[in-house]
């Protein structure tokens, strides 16, 4: 790389590893996998925090302000493995069952890309169900609030909590607690769509994320998760098998607008309080905001419209209405 | 601060925001864009004004703002600034050509688009200590129903909703209208009609939305949804004119057949919700 590079480089895409946080691409997470697609002639840069794509000459990054994010294959590094306090991150790694020791032939750039890697698939999990945890949910949350004003979509966010769990603790013990925990969680995951984000929200309770879900159908859903979970037998000893029982409390983000995920999460959560006082082991949905105007209504509303017009030759229709062309409704464009 | 006045102060949903309407504030919403929202707050303010009254034109519209293109100001200090705190709401307060205040947005208010708590707090800070400064105030709010805009027309005591003859124009005004009843229990929505082509067509669509919403909104037995008629504003090719030239008409041509309207719009309000000015 000569100092006087010049910055002609074009730019192929910007990208992040995870995909739960993808639009944050200030997040030191981006500089994760990005090497996977680092094929020749690509470089992976960093300019003000995002990772670019760019093919061409690799620029003065002293003068241009980019930084390469990755060393060149076949520059000499500059990291010295051992000069690292890298016991704690192995030993995270191993306990999640990864290999945590540098492999034969593997470049100290490549390797603490793994563990990089690693920890941050870590950062989003939680150890005991193996779903997303809450800095995961609220990711997939935030993206979702995105989604829905952009497109109009429909997401669900569904509350779930367990009932009674204390008293499973205090009945059971804890490791009863755990399993009940673990089974639930993996229920749920046999519940939903793999597009649907699961995640352990709390103590025990876990939220799902269902985009591309009609408003019509999410209280069927909801239904029968609580369904499938509250005929779920958790065997917690030899002898010993628990009944769980869910309460649910869903809303949907509010579409076309822009909203705030609190906002949304408190909507969710009312109607999950609602569910737990109204007996527990119940689904509570906030109620749909109808800002869709159905062809009938359009029909009533643009009946009397032709008496408008300046020069009407025809007589009025009286009752009938117009033609709505295009759809049966129509959302309302914010 | 937090007087009891504050229903931001409780941590809630617009959905369920408990509606404390403050006395004066009148929200000038359409649903659709493009109707005449910031046409009709900022000549309607003029007309008022004009009448005696202190008035004071809030450009709620926190993403989009345009009240500074029409009344053609450049202001130094806007409402951004308040809510950043780098300026006194005093500072931010303008003098319009038309002889009212207004208190624009400013461009900066994008990241204020959506509404956290902190906006909700700040925005009804700014309101209820407008409140007791003028007679009315008009808040020109944004289009469509996001947030923001449920949340300043929930500050409002009267909603005034735009629209103009055209289906598009109608459907918007319609279901807003119904959020409006569903999400705030709205009970009387004062319906202007702009860009009418004849005599009594706004009467006939207000008539229309009525018939629409008794049909397919359900309400509690004792609130229903009630619209009233303010007024039409016909179609002037004076509206144009002063537009284009970045004018108020209420200054430049009062007596043109928009201008006329407008004075009784403001005095159909003067008639029914603002008191005559002492």
């Amino acid at each position: 790389m000569t100092p006087h590079a010049v910055l002609n480089v074009s730019i192929l895409g910007v990208k992040a590893a995870y995909p739960p946080i993808w639009r944050k691409a200030r997040h030191p997470a981006c500089a994760t996998n990005l090497r996977l697609i680092n094929g020749a002639n690509t470089h992976i840069l960093r300019r003000r925090g995002r990772c670019v794509f760019a093919r061409g000459p690799l620029p003065d990054h002293e003068s241009s302000g980019i930084k390469p994010a990755v060393s060149p294959p076949n520059a000499p590094s500059l990291i010295k493995l051992q000069d690292l306090q890298l016991d704690d991150a192995r030993a995270l790694l191993k306990h999640d069952a990864k290999n945590s020791q540098q492999a034969a032939g593997e470049s100290a750039a490549d390797y603490l890309q793994r563990v990089i890697d690693g920890l941050s698939e870590l950062s989003l999990k939680d150890p005991l169900t193996g779903l997303g945890n809450r800095r995961y949910f609220r990711a997939a949350l935030d993206r979702s609030i995105d989604v829905v004003a952009r497109s109009g979509e429909s997401v669900l966010l569904l509350l779930l909590d367990i009932d009674h769990f204390k008293s499973i603790n205090d009945t059971h013990g804890h490791l009863a607690g755990d399993q009940v925990l673990h089974d639930i969680a993996r229920c749920l995951a046999r519940c939903v769509r793999p597009m649907d984000t699961i995640a352990r929200y709390g103590g025990e309770e876990f939220a799902v994320i269902m985009p591309s879900c009609r408003p019509l159908c999410g209280e069927a859903v909801a239904e029968r998760i609580r369904q499938t979970i509250a005929a779920l037998s958790i065997p917690v000893s030899p002898k010993i098998s628990i009944q769980a029982t869910i309460s649910i409390g869903g809303a949907y983000a509010p579409e076309w607008v822009r909203s705030t995920a609190d906002l949304w999460v408190e909507r969710a959560d009312l109607q999950l309080y609602r569910a737990k006082s109204e007996g527990r082991n119940r689904v509570c949905m906030d109620v749909h905001q109808e800002l869709s105007v159905s062809a009938e209504e359009k029909g009533l509303l643009f009946s009397h419209l032709g008496m408008d017009e300046p020069a009407p030759t025809e007589s009025k229709s009286g009752n009938t209405p117009p033609d709505v062309p295009g759809n049966a409704t129509k959302r309302v464009n914010v | 601060m937090n007087d009891g006045l504050n229903p931001a102060a409780d941590n809630q949903d617009t959905a369920n925001l408990p509606l404390k309407p403050l006395g004066k504030v009148l929200a000038v919403t359409s649903g659709k864009g493009g109707v005449g929202k910031t046409f009709v707050s900022a000549n309607l303010a003029a007309a008022l004004a004009k009448r005696g009254h202190r008035v004071l034109v809030l450009d709620a519209d926190l993403g989009l703002a345009n009240l500074d293109v029409v009344l053609n100001l450049h202001p130094k200090i806007t409402l951004h600034d308040v809510f950043t705190g780098k300026a006194k709401l005093e500072d931010a307060i303008l003098q319009a050509p038309g002889g009212f205040s207004v208190l624009l947005a400013g461009s900066g208010m994008v990241e204020y688009s959506r509404l956290t708590s902190e906006v909700r707090d700040e925005f009804l800070r700014i309101v209820n200590s407008l409140v007791p400064r003028y007679d009315v105030v008009l808040m020109d709010t944004g289009a469509g129903i996001s947030d923001v805009v449920l949340f300043a027309v929930s500050m409002a005591s009267e909603v005034l909703m735009v629209a103009t003859p055209e289906p598009t124009s109608l459907t918007d005004a319609y279901a807003t209208i119904k959020v409006l009843v569903g999400q705030q229990k709205r009970q009387t929505v004062r319906v202007i009609v702009n860009q009418t082509t004849r005599p009594g067509s706004g009467q006939a669509i207000t008539n229309q939305l009525q018939q629409v919403l008794d049909r397919f909104v359900v309400t509690e037995p004792d609130c229903p949804i009630r619209l009233v008629h303010l007024g039409d504003i016909p179609v002037d090719p004076e509206v144009r004119q002063a537009i284009m030239r970045r004018q108020l008409m209420m200054q430049t041509s009062p007596g043109c057949p928009a201008g006329q309207a407008i004075t009784q719009l403001a005095s159909v309000l003067e008639k029914t919700v603002i008191p005559k000015p002492a």
